[in-house]
């Protein structure tokens, strides 16, 4: 039996200086080729987790390995394994996506043949062909989430964790961006993806976990857990299970 | 290698596209060598080839009065504007604060008749020491009045130092010439004849200058040996501004993010910044040298001389902008922001460029100030350039301030990457 994506096992997490834990004795296992979505209130741990799975954290205690991989110690080559599309915008404007691609290729692994090929696709694909020499600092926010994206990607990574890919693009972007993604998985890319867009998570997401306060309260197929919890939607779910006060004041 | 390769284009293209970077990293040492050079010529011209102008009010109506003017002309380093004697005190300062001048000398009304009583007393003291008059002699000190030297606020000490000492050597020649006389007349009573007055006058001792190169040369550096390598250095470690920048936007710009979850190390990318600023603060010094050498004689200033040893100059370039590279670096992973990186980098430049000695002469430096100055790695990369600029020396004479600056370069470099540890950015 092959290993799973991720399989994280009684993690256990303090953020230095701070009395508190932010997860303790954390469990959760994601499948291969699942779409997998993570979703809790601001501050519930979201990030922090995603952080911990991809190495940016190092974790105090427990497990996690990526494809029957320990990722812990931040081990290079286990890095080969994931791709990463942060919600920031990371990568540098002053050069183009074609540039952006060449240089990220490189640090990705990748030749100087696979960086044209793979380039070319990724552009043609995410509709950004005809500004491949433009400096990325003069494109629209849609256009910096592709760009964003494509560099996550070119790697042909196995799994693909993904904060908040669609934050602040029109529809038609965040139309190209999630049926990319749903390409990407149908060729066998496990998806792990953070969003407050409830939306866009019952279309892309066939399996979800809900995290509050450091613990993941619900795990499990999205229509599973509407009948469960008699709810029509992954928003009425969230309400119902986090409850409604503000978690970031 | 392709990794490194593929980051030293990323950075070279960035480098490339950030034209004010480039402008302040390029044309700041130009601007710097030029101007300092410019200043620092035209002030050792002021006082070796041009005069300085002074007002002269000689109230005294005898011999000694004519005798100081003439000598102070003698200095030839003073264009002489004559002041009647019934001129005031107040008037002189009025026409110095119009700069007619920015120098005035007053020469007292009973100038001539309390030098001589003063020369006499002189002259009699010594006879007697010699047991040539019984009478006992008495020095009257007190009986000369000073000679008043007024200069306006804006003369620097040093300058005004050189002025004073150019005046005191007039006066001595006035007041030997006195004492002289007098000593002759009263061995043979009779006046001093000119002829031997003229020998007696003239005989001083000439000074020899050589400067003590290491190559046995004779050549006198100029203000272009002294200035373009110490504002070369100087813009080298300027690279703070662009290269601490680069760090900190990067950190920023969440780049740093996705390169910490890529299987490549940081540690290439700080290969790929030094190898990259490396090479433009060669390009810097290569163009600032270039300037001094072509540039300058058409603008009327001297021409930069490179020394013999051109594989040294190479090589002490290389390891200066590897060491302001480093520098760089560490500002930036220690910085939170970009403003932090430019503050603290421009202004520890200076701090360091201070107790360095480029500012003022590292042997001038208060004792207090060496330890601090020998911590400063500006002050090694300027005596490895004076080494070989001015010295004449070779890569060999300057190995012994290499090895420092190496030894500062390779603690800043620790720093580095103990900085990008604690982080966790490596």
């Amino acid at each position: 039996m092959s290993s799973p994506a991720v399989r994280i096992y009684n993690l256990g997490f303090t953020y230095p200086r701070e009395p508190v834990s932010c997860f303790s004795n954390l469990n959760l296992e994601v499948q291969e080729g699942e779409r997998f979505g993570l979703f809790g209130p601001n501050g519930a741990g979201k990030t922090t987790l995603m952080n911990c799975m991809t190495g940016l954290l190092q974790f105090q205690e427990g497990s996690i390995q990526l494809l029957g991989n320990e990722i812990a110690h931040h081990k290079k080559s286990v890095n080969k394994l994931f791709g990463f599309v942060p919600q920031d915008f990371s990568f540098y404007q002053e050069l183009s996506p074609a540039e952006n691609l060449a240089f990220f290729g490189a640090w990705s692994g990748l030749n100087k043949i696979e960086i044209r090929n793979k380039t070319a696709e990724l552009l043609e694909v995410l509709g950004l062909t005809e500004v491949r020499n433009k400096k990325v600092q003069e494109f629209s926010g849609g256009m910096k989430r592709r760009v964003n994206l494509a560099i996550g990607v070119i790697h042909n990574p196995r799994i693909l964790f993904l904060d908040e890919p669609t934050v602040g693009v029109d529809v038609h972007t965040r139309h190209a961006i999630i049926s990319y993604l749903k390409e990407l998985n149908e060729g066998g890319t496990t998806l792990i993806y953070t969003s407050h867009q409830l939306s866009e998570a019952e279309e892309l997401c066939n399996k979800v976990a809900l995290i509050d306060d450091g613990k993941i309260i619900a795990h499990d197929t999205l229509s599973r857990l509407m009948i469960e919890h008699k709810e029509d939607g992954l928003e009425g779910l969230f309400i119902n299970l986090t409850g409604k006060s503000y978690r970031d004041s | 290698m392709f990794k490194l390769w593929s980051t030293i284009l990323k950075d070279v293209r960035i480098l490339t596209r950030d034209q004010l970077g480039l402008i302040f990293m390029f044309v700041m040492p130009i601007v710097l060598a030029v101007v300092i050079t410019a200043v620092q010529n035209s002030t050792f011209e002021m006082l070796n080839t041009n005069t300085v102008p002074m007002l002269i009010c000689n109230r005294d109506t005898g011999e000694a009065g004519k005798q100081m003017e003439a000598a102070i002309t003698k200095v030839g380093m003073f264009d002489l504007k004559q002041v009647t004697p019934n001129v005031t005190d107040k008037e002189i300062s009025d026409r110095m604060h119009a700069k007619d001048a920015v120098i005035a000398i007053i020469i007292p009304a009973d100038f001539t008749q309390k030098l001589k009583q003063k020369s006499d007393a002189t002259a009699k003291k010594a006879l007697h020491s010699f047991g040539m008059q019984t009478e006992s002699a008495r020095i009257d000190t007190g009986s000369v009045q000073p000679i008043t030297l007024l200069y306006h606020p804006v003369l620097q000490e040093s300058f005004r130092h050189s002025i004073q000492g150019a005046l005191r050597s007039a006066l001595q020649v006035v007041q030997n010439k006195e004492v002289l006389k007098s000593i002759y007349f009263s061995l043979n009573e009779t006046a001093l004849p000119d002829s031997l007055e003229q020998d007696l006058m003239n005989s001083q001792v000439g000074i020899n200058e050589i400067p003590v190169s290491r190559d046995g040369s004779r050549n006198i550096p100029n203000a272009s040996q002294h200035n373009v390598p110490a504002w070369t250095v100087f813009a080298m470690f300027f690279v703070v501004i662009s290269l601490g920048g680069s760090v900190v936007r990067e950190k920023l710009n969440g780049s740093f993010i996705r390169l910490k979850t890529l299987p490549t190390n940081y540690l290439v990318a700080l290969i790929s910044k030094q190898l990259s600023y490396l090479f433009v603060t060669f390009v810097q010094a290569a163009v600032v040298f270039s300037i001094g050498i072509w540039l300058f004689p058409s603008m009327g200033l001297p021409k930069l001389n490179l020394p013999s040893d051109l594989t040294g100059v190479i090589i002490v370039t290389l390891i200066c902008g590897w060491c302001a590279v480093s520098y760089a670096i560490m500002i930036g992973v220690f910085a939170k922001t970009q403003e932090q990186a430019n503050g603290i980098g421009a202004v520890s430049i200076v701090l360091m460029a201070a107790v360095g000695g480029l500012l003022v002469p590292s042997f001038a430096m208060p004792d207090s100030f060496q330890v601090v100055m020998k911590m400063s790695p500006l002050h090694w990369c300027l005596e490895a350039y004076y080494g070989l600029f001015l010295e004449g020396g070779t890569l060999k004479d300057v190995i012994v301030n290499i090895i420092p600056l190496l030894g500062i370069t390779l603690t800043i470099q620790l720093i580095t990457i103990y900085g990008l540890k604690r982080k966790n950015l490596i």
